[in-house]
């Protein structure tokens, strides 16, 4: 492998496990919240969570543009304090979280569903606050779910492209596996093409073989 | 040392709908009657685990429910230590995590030293290390009863905590009942439908038949309720 595939590979598997950081604490909250509570608009935003699955991958894109680009409402007051998002590694990370959360938040649910809410009571006799009962035992109990979303999420942020190269670009700094493939395969340089799609596909294969371990015996 | 008890409120679910009417001073009471008749209900009702419509729950001097002063203290500060039916341990923890488990949400109940008397008198000392899912029907019992104890509860709520066991665990458990009922000074509220377990146990009885009272007195010469 040349030094430039290791390069892309590292960065895209440190970019992808960032991203997975970065969807945890939402898509944890996100997952309990379907799970265990009834509101007002909750369908609504249960639509909204899911939209990156169905939309293609590149109107989610156009959308962090409008949203995190320079006189976007987020991107705008981030620029103004020096962090610029689009067509950096952060727009990697953005597109990589964003793209990943449902998967997170379905995986994640269904472990909290799993949850017998009999222990929640129960701890709660015991004089546990709501907080410390979803901490000890809600969490402890989803983690299989838990843990099965955060790679299912990994797994689709490392292969993420569409998103990808609409806030990200196939810059040289920005350049994940999933857009070297197709760079190479542009410009015909086929060698390099097969060797990242090898590579892609190793860690993809991993990290799926986990999360149907952590999945199949949640 | 008998406490003075007030359960006095009405619990409509769907179709059911549990009325208690009793105002006792006493170290147990049991609550005695055939299935479905509403003991489980009482014993979540004064866990904070049962919404009511209206009524008076008091342990001691302590106020859990009071639909007129507009007091519903939250299940996490009722200072009950229930032990239902199903024990619920914690699956993942071992039992040395199952019964500190109420113990640290409690910094000012709890202490070293009732912990260690708890721990003794359900002669739990050589289980600490194991999982609940090893455990003995009798094992699981005691743990289940040392947790809610650890809490240092205003009252222990106990759910048939003998039904489950056979006729040798029953008669090794009964004594550590006695025991936290005469040592650690715990009032009880205690349901049961075993008549010899209630007669050994409790000084007060309550006999529920379609989630309305239909007997209420001392244990040994049951009286007309109220």
């Amino acid at each position: 492998m040349t030094g430039d595939a290791l390069a892309i590979a590292w960065r895209t598997v440190s970019l992808a496990s960032l991203a997975t950081l970065v969807m945890l604490p939402p898509g944890i909250a996100l997952a309990w919240i379907f799970a265990r509570r009834q509101f007002p608009g909750r369908a609504m935003l249960e639509t909204l969570v899911s939209l990156p699955l169905v939309m293609p991958p590149v109107a989610t894109g156009l959308m962090l543009i409008w949203v995190f680009g320079r006189r976007g409402p987020l991107g705008g007051p981030l620029s103004q304090l020096g962090i610029d998002v689009m067509f950096t590694w952060r727009a990697v990370v953005l597109a990589g979280a964003v793209m990943g959360l449902p998967l997170l938040v379905r995986a994640a649910r269904a472990g909290f569903e799993q949850v017998d809410r009999r222990y929640e009571e129960i701890a709660g006799t015991l004089g546990a606050s709501p907080r410390r009962v979803f901490l000890t035992i809600s969490l402890p109990l989803a983690k299989r779910g838990v843990l099965a979303g955060a790679l299912l999420g990994f797994s689709r942020a490392l292969g993420e492209f569409g998103a990808t190269i609409m806030v990200a670009g196939a810059l040289p700094s920005t350049r994940t596996i999933a857009v070297a493939i197709y760079s190479y395969t542009e410009t015909g340089q086929e060698a390099a093409a097969t060797t990242m799609l090898a590579v892609s596909a190793s860690i993809a294969f991993g990290a799926l073989l986990l999360s149907n371990r952590f999945a199949s015996s949640a | 040392m008998p406490v003075p008890i007030t359960l006095d409120f009405l619990l409509c679910q769907g179709d059911f709908r549990l009325e208690m009417h009793e105002r006792v001073e006493a170290r147990v009471v049991a609550l005695f009657g055939p299935s479905g008749s509403g003991k489980t209900s009482v014993l979540e009702s004064i866990a904070g685990l049962r919404s009511l419509e209206r009524g008076e729950i008091r342990i001691g001097s302590r106020t859990l429910y009071d639909s007129g002063a507009g007091v519903d203290v939250p299940s996490h500060r009722r200072k009950v230590g229930y032990v239902p039916q199903d024990l619920t341990l914690f699956p993942h923890m071992n039992v040395k995590r199952n019964i500190l488990y109420g113990a640290r949400s409690d910094r000012d109940g709890g202490s070293a030293e009732g912990l260690e008397q708890i721990l003794s008198l359900l002669e739990l000392h050589p289980f600490l290390d194991r999982r609940v899912s090893d455990l003995s029907g009798g094992e699981r019992q005691r743990v289940a009863m040392a947790r809610a104890l650890t809490t240092a509860p205003s009252v222990l709520l106990l759910d048939e905590p003998l039904t489950a066991l056979d006729r040798g665990l029953r008669a090794r458990v009964l004594p550590y009942l006695k025991r936290i009922r005469d040592e650690l000074a715990t009032p009880m509220v205690y349901v049961s439908h075993d008549e010899a377990e209630v007669r050994a146990l409790a000084d007060w009885v309550v006999e529920l038949d379609g989630g309305r009272t239909i007997r209420s007195g001392p244990a040994l010469t049951p009286s007309a309720g109220p």
